[in-house]
C-alpha cells in the first residue's frame, strides 16, 4: 500500500472531513481543549497548586456566586482548599493530555521499531518479540500499566515517587500499548519485504536499517496512524483510570482522572460541580478524539470505499 | 483435535511459568522483603536469619521452584501491610469479585447479543441508529465515570440504591454471598451495571458488525432466493455463523472483566479482590500483588483455552475425521 | 404453442447513487414459454443478473424497479407485497447462483437446508421432507444420496455442490428456474454435466429455464431462444438458430463473428473495438453506436426500437433482411 499524504490531503480526505459534521465539531473540540491546556498558565485565573496562593476561606465557592467571606468570584467554584476549580481543570487537563501523547509516542516509537525489526529479521528475534507480544496480550492493557506502575514504584525511593509518578505512568501506559503497534508494522513489513523496490536496495548494498526506515517504514505508516488514534484515545482514558484509582497522578500534579476522585468524595455532601466539571472535560476530550479517530479510520479504510 | 488440546494446554503452561517468573521476580528485586518486615532496629545477625528463614540465600532457581510449588497450594507468603497470609486474604474476598463478574457478564452477554442481533436486523430502524450512537458513548466513557454518573443518579438524587459496599452478606460454607439479602441485591445492581456496560457496548458492536458481514454472504441471498422466511433466515442461518467468530473474542473480553472490576470496586468501594489488589499497589505490598498476578493469569489462561477448543469444536469445518467425499 | 411461465414487459430498473442515477436495467422484454430455456447472453456488466434478480425480486438496496411488468404464469408479481413474494420463492421461482462454494451454508448440512426449503413450501410431514431431500439429491445425481444427505458442504466437490444448489433450487418445484451463469466457477469437464443435467430435469418437469450466462457456447448448446443484452439493453431477442445463424444486430453479429468457430481459417480472432460502457458514462442514443461497424447519424440520437411483442426483433433501425 502506497500511502501518499499530499495526494490523500488534497482529495477524497478534506473532501470527506468538510462532509462530516461529527468530524468538525469533534476536531475544534479537541482543538479547543487542547489548546486550553497548553496555553493554561496565560488563561488559568488561578496558580492552583501553589500553597501560597489558597485562601482556605474560599473553599467551597459555588460557580459564579461571590464567596461569602472574601467576596471572590470563581468562575467554575472552588473545591476543599479554596482552589479554583476552572484553573485546576486546565492544569489538569495539561497532565492528562501530557501523559496520553507521550505514552502514545512512547508506544509508538517502541511498537513501530520491534515490528519492524520482528518483520524484517524475522527468524528467532521476530519469533520471541512476537511471542512476548502475545503473552502481554492475554491481559487488558489497564492491568498491564497497573503492574507497571506498582513495580516501577516498588523501585523508586519513597522521597521521590510523587516527582516521578509522571513519568512511570508514561512508562507504564506505553507500555501497555506497544503490542497492537508492533503487531501491524511487522505485518506490513512482510508483505513490504518481498517487494521489489526492497530487494532492489537490497542487491545495491544498503544497510539494512537504512532499508528499513527509508523505504519500508513510510509504506506501513497508514495502518500505523489508525492505531495511534485508537491508542491516543485509550491513553488518555487509561491515565485517568489510573489516576482516578490513585495509581496514577499524584496530588501535587493532579490529572483530570485525580480531581475527579477527590471530587467523588464531595457527591453526598452537595458540592456537585467539583466533580461535575473535571468529568465532563475529560467526556469531550475522550468523546472528540474518539470520534476523530473514527472518521479517520473510515477514511483510511481502503475496504469501505 | 488431540493434538490441538495438547499443543494449546502445553502453550498455556508455558504462560502461565513465565508470568509466574515475573511475579517472582517481583518478590525478589523489587524493594526488600527484608527491609519491609524487619524494623529500622535491626541488627544484621536478624537479617541473616530472616535471610535464611525465607530462603533468600538460596540460588535463583531452586527459589524459583519453591515459590511455584507455593503458589500451586495457594501459599504466597505473608501480606506486607496487614501482616496476615495472602491466600487467607484472597479467598475471603474473592467471592465478592466473582460475584460482582458473574451478574455483569450475565448482562453483557444478554443485552449485547441481543441488541447486537437487533441492530443488524433492524439496521436502518430510529432505534438501531440511536443505540449505536449511544454506544459510541459507551465506548468512549471511562468506567469510572460511569459509575459515579450511576451513584449521582440513583443514590443521590433518587436514593434508590446504596453508592457503596455489599449490602448484608450470609455466609454459606467458606463463600460470603450479597444474593440471599434484599440489601445484597440492590448493592450488587449499579456496580453490576457498570462493570458490563463496557462490555456490553463492545460485544453489540462486535456481534452487529459479525452479523451483518454474515448478511452480506452468498448462502444469506441463496436462502432468501429458496424463499425461507426472515426469522429462518436471520435466526438459523445468520446468527449460527455470527456465533462462531464472536464467541471467541467474547470469551477473551468478559475474561477482562476479573480486571476490570478493579475499577468498578474502587468506585463502589466494593470488598473484592480488585481493591485489595489497587490497595496493594499503594502500599507496595508485593506478596498481594504477585498473588493477584498469578490468580488472573489463570483465569484468562483458563478462559483463553477454554475458547479455543470451544471454537474447535464448534465449527465443522475444523473437525477433519469425517469422512471427505468428492466427485 | 405451451403458456408463457415468464412474461417481462419493458422492464426497468434504476439505482439511485450520490452522484446520480445509473439504469442496468432499461426496456427489457422477453417471455419463456414452459418448458422452454431462455439464455441471456451479454458481456459483465450488461445487466443479465440485474433481470434476473428484478424477476425473482432480490434487487439490493437501493436498486428498485422503476417501470415495467413481470407476469408468472399469468399474475403480475413485481407489484407483489414482499411476503407473497417470499412464497413465490423457491415455490414458484427457484435461482441458482454461481459459486457453489458460497451459495451452501457451511454451518448446515445440506440435508437442514434441503428440508427446511421443503418443509417451507410444501405441505408435508417432517418425515415426508426427509424422504424427498433424499429424493432430491438422487435426481440430481449425487450417488448414495440416503448416506450424504448428512453432511457438510465442505465435504462435496464443487461439482457434487452445484449439483446440491441445483437440488435445493428444485426441490420446492418451481415452474421456473434463473440460472445466473451456473458453470462459470466450474471446471471445463464438469461444465457439461451441470448443463445436462439442468437440461433434463427441466425438460422433464416442464420448467422453464432463465439462463444467464457470457458463454456463447453454452447458449447454443442448450438454449431454445436467446437475448441479447448491451449495457442494460436489450440488443437481440430471437430463436436460438435464427439469432446465431442470421443475427441481424451488429452487435450480435460481431459477438458470433469473435467465437473461434468464425475464426476457422483466419490468423486472428474477430474483435470488436472499444469496450461496453459503464452504466454511468453511456452514450446518446443507441448505447453500442460508438463501436458499431455501421453507424448513422440517427444513432447518435435515437435509442432505437424497443422490442415489444418478442417476435425475434432487434433494437437497431438498420434491421433488414438481405442487407450486407
Amino acid at each position: 500500500m502506497n500511502f501518499s499524504f499530499s495526494r490523500a490531503w488534497k482529495s477524497d480526505f478534506m473532501w470527506s472531513f468538510r462532509k462530516s459534521p461529527v468530524a468538525i465539531i469533534s476536531f475544534f473540540v479537541a482543538l479547543l481543549l487542547i489548546l486550553s491546556a497548553v496555553f493554561a498558565p496565560l488563561i488559568a485565573p488561578h496558580t492552583p497548586f501553589d500553597p501560597g496562593s489558597l485562601n482556605l476561606m474560599n473553599g467551597f465557592s459555588k460557580p459564579g456566586e461571590p464567596n461569602a467571606f472574601t467576596g471572590e468570584s470563581f468562575l467554575l467554584g472552588t473545591d476543599d482548599q479554596g482552589r479554583d476549580v476552572f484553573s485546576t481543570i486546565l492544569y489538569g487537563m495539561r497532565i492528562s493530555l501530557f501523559v496520553g501523547f507521550s505514552a502514545v509516542t512512547f508506544a509508538m516509537i517502541l511498537g513501530v521499531s520491534l515490528g519492524l525489526i520482528a518483520g524484517y529479521a524475522g527468524g528467532w528475534v521476530g519469533t520471541i518479540i512476537m511471542r512476548v507480544a502475545d503473552v502481554q496480550l492475554t491481559f487488558p492493557g489497564i492491568l498491564v500499566a497497573m503492574l507497571i506502575f506498582g513495580i516501577a514504584k516498588g523501585f523508586t525511593p519513597i522521597h521521590l515517587r510523587d516527582q516521578m509518578a509522571i513519568w512511570v505512568l508514561i512508562l507504564a501506559i506505553g507500555l501497555s500499548e506497544w503490542v497492537q503497534f508492533a503487531r501491524v508494522v511487522r505485518g506490513a513489513t512482510m508483505v513490504e519485504k518481498g517487494k521489489e523496490y526492497v530487494q532492489a536496495a537490497q542487491l545495491s548494498g544498503r544497510k539494512s536499517m537504512a532499508i528499513m526506515l527509508r523505504h519500508i517504514l513510510p509504506n506501513v505508516m497508514g495502518p500505523v496512524l489508525v492505531i495511534a488514534t485508537i491508542s491516543l484515545a485509550l491513553a488518555i482514558i487509561a491515565e485517568a483510570t489510573l489516576s482516578f484509582l490513585g495509581v496514577g497522578a499524584p496530588p501535587t500534579q493532579p490529572s483530570l482522572g485525580t480531581l475527579i476522585r477527590i471530587g467523588q468524595g464531595f457527591l453526598f455532601s452537595g458540592e456537585w460541580w467539583i466533580i461535575l466539571f473535571p468529568s465532563v472535560t475529560l467526556l469531550a476530550l475522550a468523546l472528540s478524539v474518539n470520534l476523530l479517530g473514527d472518521w479517520l479510520r473510515d477514511v483510511l479504510n481502503p475496504r469501505l470505499r | 483435535m488431540l493434538a490441538f488440546s495438547i499443543r494449546r494446554t502445553f502453550q498455556s503452561l508455558i504462560v502461565l511459568l513465565v508470568v509466574g517468573l515475573v511475579a517472582f521476580s517481583m518478590f525478589r528485586f523489587v524493594g526488600d522483603p527484608v527491609d519491609n518486615m524487619l524494623g529500622q532496629e535491626r541488627t544484621d545477625a536478624d537479617v541473616a536469619r530472616l535471610h535464611q528463614i525465607l530462603g533468600l540465600d538460596q540460588p535463583f532457581p531452586v527459589q524459583y521452584m519453591k515459590f511455584l510449588q507455593g503458589a500451586a497450594q495457594g501459599n504466597f507468603g505473608v501480606s506486607y501491610r496487614q501482616g496476615r497470609p495472602v491466600g487467607e486474604i484472597i479467598s475471603e474476598r474473592l467471592p465478592a469479585t466473582l460475584e460482582l463478574a458473574a451478574v455483569s457478564a450475565f448482562l453483557a452477554i444478554v443485552f449485547g447479543f441481543g441488541l447486537g442481533v437487533f441492530t443488524a436486523i433492524r439496521r436502518d430502524g430510529w432505534a438501531a441508529n440511536t443505540i449505536m450512537t449511544l454506544s459510541l458513548l459507551g465506548v468512549s466513557l471511562p468506567t469510572f465515570l460511569i459509575g459515579i454518573l450511576l451513584i449521582y443518579l440513583f443514590s443521590v438524587e433518587l436514593g434508590w440504591l446504596p453508592s457503596f459496599g455489599r449490602g448484608d452478606t450470609v455466609l454459606l460454607g467458606g463463600w460470603r454471598t450479597g444474593f440471599l439479602t434484599e440489601s445484597g441485591l440492590k448493592a450488587i445492581i449499579l456496580p453490576s451495571i457498570t462493570l458490563g456496560l463496557y462490555q456490553m457496548t463492545l460485544i453489540m458492536r462486535l456481534v452487529r458488525s459479525e452479523m451483518l458481514e454474515v448478511l452480506r454472504q452468498d448462502y444469506i441471498r441463496f436462502a432468501r432466493a429458496r424463499g425461507l422466511s426472515d426469522r429462518i433466515v436471520n435466526f438459523r442461518h445468520a446468527l449460527k455463523n455470527t456465533l462462531i467468530p464472536v464467541i471467541t473474542v467474547t470469551g477473551l473480553q468478559l475474561g477482562s472483566i476479573i480486571a476490570f472490576a478493579i475499577i468498578t470496586e474502587t468506585v463502589f468501594q466494593w470488598p473484592g479482590v480488585g481493591l485489595l489488589f489497587i490497595n496493594s499497589i499503594q502500599f507496595v505490598d508485593i506478596p498481594i500483588m504477585a498473588a493477584y498476578l498469578m490468580l488472573i493469569s489463570v483465569m484468562f489462561v483458563g478462559i483463553n483455552l477454554i475458547v479455543d477448543l470451544l471454537y474447535f469444536s464448534i465449527d465443522p469445518r475444523l473437525n477433519v475425521g469425517k469422512s471427505g467425499v468428492s466427485g | 404453442m405451451a403458456e408463457n411461465v415468464l412474461s417481462v414487459r419493458n422492464l426497468r430498473v434504476e439505482i439511485p447513487l450520490r452522484h446520480g442515477i445509473l439504469c442496468p436495467v432499461d426496456g427489457v422484454s422477453f417471455d419463456i414459454p414452459s418448458g422452454n430455456i431462455l439464455g441471456v447472453v451479454g458481456e459483465s456488466g450488461a445487466g443479465k443478473s440485474m433481470t434476473g434478480n428484478a424477476v425473482i425480486g432480490l434487487l439490493d438496496r437501493p436498486a428498485h424497479i422503476t417501470d415495467g411488468e413481470i407476469w408468472l404464469n399469468g399474475k403480475r408479481i413485481d407489484n407483489l407485497p414482499k411476503e407473497a413474494m417470499r412464497r413465490l420463492r423457491g415455490k414458484e421461482i427457484g435461482m441458482v447462483f454461481q459459486d457453489p462454494l458460497t451459495s451452501l451454508n457451511p454451518l448446515l448440512t445440506i440435508g437442514d437446508q434441503l428440508r427446511e426449503t421443503i418443509l417451507t413450501h410444501l405441505p408435508v410431514t417432517k418425515a415426508e421432507a426427509a424422504a424427498r431431500a433424499i429424493a432430491a439429491l438422487e435426481e440430481v445425481g449425487i450417488p448414495a444420496a440416503a448416506h450424504r444427505i448428512n453432511s457438510y458442504p465442505h465435504e462435496f466437490s464443487g461439482g457434487m455442490r452445484q449439483r446440491v444448489v441445483i437440488a435445493l433450487a428444485l426441490c420446492a418445484e418451481p415452474s421456473l428456474v434463473i440460472a445466473d451463469e451456473p458453470t462459470t466457477a466450474l471446471d471445463v469437464s464438469v461444465q457439461a454435466q451441470i448443463i445436462a443435467l439442468l437440461k433434463r430435469l427441466c425438460r422433464e418437469r416442464g420448467t422453464a429455464i432463465m439462463l444467464v450466462t457470457h458463454d456463447m457456447g453454452v447458449i447454443a448448446e442448450t438454449a431454445d431462444s436467446v437475448a441479447v443484452m448491451y449495457a442494460g439493453r436489450l440488443a437481440e431477442f430471437g430463436s436460438v438458430r435464427q439469432v446465431l445463424s442470421q443475427p441481424e444486430h451488429p452487435y450480435t453479429k460481431g459477438l458470433m463473428a469473435s467465437t473461434p468457430l468464425a475464426a476457422k481459417g483466419k490468423k486472428r480472432l474477430n474483435q470488436i473495438p472499444g469496450a461496453m460502457p459503464r452504466l454511468d458514462k453511456l452514450p446518446q442514443g443507441c448505447a453500442f453506436h460508438p463501436r458499431c461497424p455501421v453507424t448513422e447519424a440517427r444513432c447518435t440520437t435515437d435509442p432505437g426500437p424497443t422490442l415489444e411483442n418478442c417476435g425475434g426483433r432487434t433494437a437497431c433501425w438498420l434491421t433488414t433482411k438481405g442487407a450486407p
